[in-house]
């Protein structure tokens, strides 16, 4: 019985953990480049403008950043199919619900999907904001990031988007990545303490990382 | 004890069911649940009506057929099978639904009776091991080690019955597979079919319809066995070793 990773449910679920760990990696380093923006306009923007010329003279302008949003695109494209894939034949496979409820079987799994959607609708929302700069709300100007940063997070309606945005990563993450080590066969059970407080490890520091930067707005400490 | 009992009824296959509501008295804590649907059988027919059909055969925990959801847990309260769950695991005036394994894999049968051959197909497609026939060979021949043999006895006690699936919130085998592939592959009489055995078993279990994983962990506290999460994990491991392999081709 040959069939392909993407055949099987098994398999789907392998592709889904190691896109989200690709994202997780991103998104530790993506965090800590933020913080910068508490060193100053100056340091930010250079920051910002280095991650262009990352990888010269051995390679042009914004190829290595180009690799990184290849890389990043193929990861969200294939975690969001196979979990739209996924849960649709999890609902399927359960056509009838129970006429006596119980509430916490499907805690984790629909925090997931909901999160997941989150996620996917701020992800759009993130890069017209900051990095094409169609849906913000000052004056956009490409190569200065910090001012556009702060613009951002002088709306209230650019704050509530991004925190509750960066709430659904903590609790994703919380979830998903203690499940991608059970999906690729690295759990186990003198593991999983080790494992589940790692999660949570992972999950709050993302959190209060991504979090900084607004606190840092709206406190004034970044202006 | 007087008791209410809510309980699927559903004609065929095909036929509309719902929740029928029926008083049992002078049941008494020591009776065990499939008992009390006795009673309860007992004077329908009486009555002249049609008993609840329900799936049960040894009536003593090891043959999994006593396929009942109570109250929203399969197989009730307790951590066991519905015939050796009791009822003094209830209190007097109680009301309780029953109904039957909720799965597109498992469609109802009749009542509380679940069609449940998917998992005879999925133990088809690899849960066995090749012998050679002939007389019994020397028992020492074939060394297995202490933990081995713990991790297969653990997973052999699967029974089959079915409640991980009707937990699941996405009505996935996972649980039942993977005990069932664990159970063999840890162990040398599994090895020649180590790679097939769980690449055929997880196809065949897609097959059928159920659900994937997404970790919720439901089945291992719905498992009258005490079959572990981890099994899961352990299943996954073994199919992407055999992955890697190229043994699917
Ligand atoms: C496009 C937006 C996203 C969608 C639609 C989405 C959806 C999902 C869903 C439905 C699951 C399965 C949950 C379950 O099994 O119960 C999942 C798992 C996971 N997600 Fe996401 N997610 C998205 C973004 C992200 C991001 C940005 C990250 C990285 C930080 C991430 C990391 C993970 C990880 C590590 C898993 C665990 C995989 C596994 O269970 O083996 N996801 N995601
Ligand atoms: S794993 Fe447990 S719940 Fe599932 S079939 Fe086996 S004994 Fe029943
Ligand atoms: S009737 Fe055999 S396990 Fe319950």
């Amino acid at each position: 019985m040959a069939r392909t990773v993407w055949d099987s449910t098994v398999g789907k679920k392998t592709v889904m953990a190691v896109s989200g760990l690709i994202m997780l990696l991103y998104l530790v380093a993506h965090m800590l480049g933020n913080l910068k923006i508490y060193f100053g306009a100056l340091e930010f923007n250079e920051y910002a403008h280095w991650l262009r010329t990352m990888g010269e003279p051995l390679l042009h302008y914004e190829w290595a950043l180009w690799v990184v949003r290849v890389v990043l695109v193929v990861a969200v494209v294939a975690h969001a199919v196979s979990a739209y894939q996924l849960s649709r034949r999890d609902i399927k496979a359960r056509p009838s619900k129970y006429v006596h409820k119980k509430a916490r079987a499907s805690y984790a799994t629909r925090t997931m999907r909901w999160g997941g959607i989150i996620l996917a609708l701020f992800i759009v929302w993130h890069i017209l904001d900051l990095t094409t700069g169609h849906v913000h709300s000052g004056g956009f100007e490409e190569g200065k990031p910090y001012q556009n940063v702060v613009d951002t997070f002088s709306t209230w309606y650019g704050n509530v988007i991004y925190i509750v945005a960066v709430l659904a990563v903590g609790l994703h993450i919380r979830h998903g990545f203690w499940s991608a080590a059970q999906t690729l066969g690295v759990g186990s059970r003198t593991r999983d303490r080790a494992l589940k407080g790692l999660a949570n490890v992972l999950a709050l520091l993302l959190t209060i990382g991504f979090l900084a930067v607004p606190v840092g707005v709206m406190t004034g400490v970044v202006s | 004890m007087k008791l209410t009992l809510r309980v699927w009824r559903q004609k065929n296959a095909d036929a509309d069911g719902a929740m029928s509501t029926y008083e049992v008295d002078g049941i008494s804590p020591d009776m065990s649940f499939l008992e009390m649907l006795d009673t309860l059988n007992e004077e329908l027919t009486l009555e002249g009506e049609d008993p609840v059909a329900f799936d049960h055969d040894c009536r003593e925990g090891i043959c999994g057929a006593c396929s009942l959801v109570i109250n929203g847990d399969a197989h009730g309260p307790e951590r066991t099978t519905t015939c050796q769950l009791h009822m003094r695991s209830f209190k007097d005036g109680d009301t309780i639904d029953v109904e039957p394994w909720r799965a597109a894999a498992f469609p109802v049968v009749k009542d509380l009776v679940v069609d449940r051959t998917a998992f005879d197909r999925i133990i088809q497609a690899g849960g066995y091991v090749s012998v050679p026939t002939g007389s019994a060979p020397e028992a020492h021949a074939t060394p297995v080690p202490k933990p081995d043999a713990d991790l297969a006895f653990e997973h052999a006690e699967c029974i089959g019955c079915g409640a991980c699936v009707a937990a699941c919130p996405n009505g996935a085998a996972m649980l039942f597979t993977s005990a069932k592939i664990n159970h063999l592959n840890v162990l040398p009489q599994g090895a020649p079919e180590r790679e097939t055995r769980v690449l055929d078993m997880v196809a065949q279990m897609d097959d059928e319809g159920f659900g994937g994983c997404t970790l919720a962990g439901e089945c291992a506290t719905a498992c009258p066995k005490g079959i572990p999460l981890s099994s899961i994990t352990g299943m996954n491991k073994e199919w992407l070793r055999a992955t890697a392999k190229g043994a699917g081709r």
